[in-house]
């Protein structure tokens, strides 16, 4: 080692930044890093170039080519001359079929029509809660207008189900503060009494403003958006009540909550809808009327209830236990710190979780057409491939089918990417 | 600041513990606690890890319950019934050795939450009060910001304003410096200091013993579930009785 050179050093001139060479940017670079990197990637590469080209002639001319005016799918052959194309003509012809069933009467269409715009309005203050507090007043409201709006009849109905829940919210806002179950109790009696004084209320004329249309009359696509949007907001909170009771120190509450998870967790969505369909009728009083839809309703928000519930649990485990003492050291009690400080940071970290249930639900929805109902699918599977014009068109069906799908539930997915970032507060 | 050692305790008793028993499952882990603290006294508690101190403290606002003896705390009898239990929260702050501030609230919003939902005082002016107590633990330029974007020193000093939000008559903290880096713990001891001189009723679970040194009126020592040695500051550093003081008090000032 010389031992004239000093370890001592200081810097005297800056050295100014250069840009990179030549090599290490632009298409070039990149290319080189993402698809050429090395031999297996070459070949990985070009094979999915290949791969990719292939699909595309396959598909490309069978869309362009695509016919969509003729009356019958001989008809569509006829004018495709044994050349590649599709048959879009039956998507055009039972354009209505597809999105409303095949009952709805055409007249009432734009029932639900507003109906579906009227969900945008009532949706936007719960999803991007920016939005001013009060229009909540018309998500509140929503239920009611829509169920006037699609199903139609006499409008005391909506209003008197409208009442028993404005009173049941008044008996637990006046005694909840006392006592939680005497409040939550107090509300449920409150509201069946007024729902059961209402019922002398409606009056059994058939001529209404808006002409009654039976649930068995509802179908298409405008079927699975029912189900879809009525089983995701009913089993949200239905989930959070689970995942709470799941964690209730009293052992009568967890027990049922865990049976009842446990339980329809355990059995396939088929078989309870099945049971909506044809045992449900055993419990209900012969003469009832509570309809399919209604069951239907009742058995997809109990599955998805049960599976949202323990993406919440797992939420709530996952945050520290001095969130809690914090917020009981500060002596905000049960529901307050539960809904303040615990279930804000449980349903954040469960977002993921829970849109995974909201798609997988939504696309269940299809599940009723074995029930005969005739949603989307029961709609392509029974009137129109059964039909003698149609017979046969299964691809532009299903894709049409699955393109309608995709689209909701990629909307969903985006939106939920948007609350993740929207939420990120913890700058980890 | 030898002055902060005497001044003023009242003869008001501020909390009482007679004849205290603890059990987890059938670990006995707090024995025949007897103690009683006046308003304005500062007390410190030390003991080796493990010895009960953060059970005691947590008993006193009933994080965790006792199954023998009374705790009265500012007059109040500690027992089952909810709604007792809240008055008492409600009057004593805590602060925890990792802070705990809620992540998804900022930092006046950690503080203005407790007094707007549980004192039913309005925004605005629960919004003053927590201003008036982060400049007071010197940071209300952060009260925009989430907690994750603030030091470990900072989060602390914004757990005792949030604490201190909701005005209460006495203080617990559970080791709130152990979690710092070294040069964080003088700006949370500052502010524990500033309110001890203030006359706030404090318990203090710590080994910092220069802060027992400079504040504290009494300093009690727990070893195995009990209480087994207390004093004054000075007494007690300077001339401990039992062994296991004198033991725990070479350990910790040993090196
Ligand atoms: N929730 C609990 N369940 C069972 N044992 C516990 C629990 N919390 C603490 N302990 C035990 O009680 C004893 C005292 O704990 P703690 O009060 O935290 O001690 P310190 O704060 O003095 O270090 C320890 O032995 C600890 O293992
Ligand atoms: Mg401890």
């Amino acid at each position: 080692m010389p031992t004239d050179t000093s370890v001592a050093f200081v810097r005297t001139a800056e050295i100014p930044p250069s840009p990179p060479p030549a090599s290490e940017t632009g298409i070039v670079k990149w290319l080189r890093e993402n698809l050429f990197s090395s031999w297996g990637n070459t070949i990985l590469t070009l094979f999915s170039f290949w791969a990719i080209y292939v699909i595309l002639t396959a598909t490309v001319p069978w869309i362009v080519n695509g016919v969509w005016t003729t009356s019958s799918l001989a008809a569509c052959r006829e004018v495709l001359q044994g050349e590649v194309g599709a048959c879009f003509s039956v998507l055009t012809e039972r354009w209505n079929q597809l999105l409303y069933g095949f009952k709805y009467p055409v007249e009432e269409y734009w029932r639900p029509n507003l109906a579906f715009l009227l969900l945008f309005a009532a949706a936007a203050p719960v999803l991007f809660f920016d939005l001013p507090r009060k229009l909540l007043i018309f998500t509140a409201l929503y239920p009611f207008i829509a169920y006037w709006l699609i199903w139609g009849g006499s409008i005391m109905i909506p209003i008197v189900a409208l009442l028993g829940f404005v009173a049941g919210y008044f008996v637990f806002d006046r005694f909840g503060k006392q006592s939680f179950a005497q409040g939550f109790f107090g509300a449920i009696v409150a509201a069946f009494v007024v729902w059961w004084l209402g019922g002398f209320l409606i009056p059994d004329t058939e001529d209404t403003l808006l002409p009654a249309v039976p649930s068995r009359d509802l179908g298409g696509f405008m079927l699975n958006m029912m189900l879809g949007v009525t089983c995701v907001s009913l089993s949200l909170p239905l989930g959070i009540v689970l995942a709470l009771g799941r964690q209730s120190k009293m052992p009568l509450i967890k027990g049922i909550c865990v049976i009842f998870i446990e339980f329809i967790r355990g059995v396939p969505l088929i078989t309870l809808l099945f049971v909506a369909s044809v045992m449900l009728s055993y419990f209900f009083p012969p003469e009832s009327t509570v309809d399919l839809f209604l069951r239907v309703v009742i058995m997809i928000t109990m599955f998805s209830a049960a599976y949202i519930a323990e993406v919440i649990r797992g939420g709530l485990a996952a945050l520290p236990k001095g969130q809690y003492e914090a917020a009981d050291s500060l002596g905000l009690d049960y529901p307050q710190a539960m809904r303040l400080i615990i279930l804000p940071q449980a349903l954040k970290i469960s977002i993921p979780g829970i849109v995974n249930v909201a798609v997988g639900l939504f696309k269940d929805t299809t599940l009723v057409s074995v029930i005969s109902m005739f949603d989307l699918v029961g709609m392509i599977r029974g009137p129109i491939l059964a039909s003698t014009e149609w017979n046969g068109v299964y691809w532009e069906l299903l894709s049409f089918a699955a393109l309608l799908f995709f689209i909701v539930c990629y909307g969903i997915s985006q939106y939920s990417q948007w609350l993740e970032r929207r939420l990120a507060t913890d700058h980890r | 600041m030898a002055e902060a050692a005497q001044m003023q305790v009242s003869d008001e008793v501020a909390i009482t513990i007679n004849n205290m028993n603890k059990w987890y499952g059938t670990f006995h882990v707090l024995r025949d606690i007897d103690l009683t603290v006046y308003r304005g006294e500062r007390i410190v508690i030390c003991g080796p890890s493990g010895s009960g101190k953060s059970t005691l403290i947590r008993c006193i606002n009933a994080l965790e319950e006792h199954q023998q003896g009374e705790i009265v705390v500012d007059g109040t009898l500690l027992s089952s019934d909810l709604k007792n239990i809240d008055t008492i929260r409600s009057e004593v702050g805590m602060c925890f050795q990792h802070f705990n501030l809620f992540p998804h609230l900022t930092i006046l919003e950690n503080c203005t939450l407790a007094p707007i939902w549980v004192r039913k005082i309005p925004k605005k002016e629960a919004e003053e009060t927590a201003m008036h107590f982060l400049e007071k633990v010197k940071i209300p330029d952060q009260a925009g910001k989430y907690p994750g974007q603030l030091s470990g020193g900072q989060q602390q000093r914004v757990a005792i304003a949030r604490s201190l939000c909701m005005k209460p008559r006495i203080m617990l903290f559970d080791e709130p410096t152990s979690a710092l880096d070294p040069e964080m713990i003088k700006e949370v001891l500052d502010t524990m200091i500033e309110l001890a001189e203030e006359g706030m009723t404090m318990l203090c679970v710590t080994h910092e013993m220069g802060f027992a040194r400079q504040v504290a009126n009494r300093v009690i020592f727990m070893d195995a579930g009990q209480i087994v040695e207390q004093n004054e500051p000075e007494a007690f550093f300077n001339n401990p009785q039992s062994d296991r003081t004198k033991l725990f008090l070479s350990q910790i000032l040993g090196h």
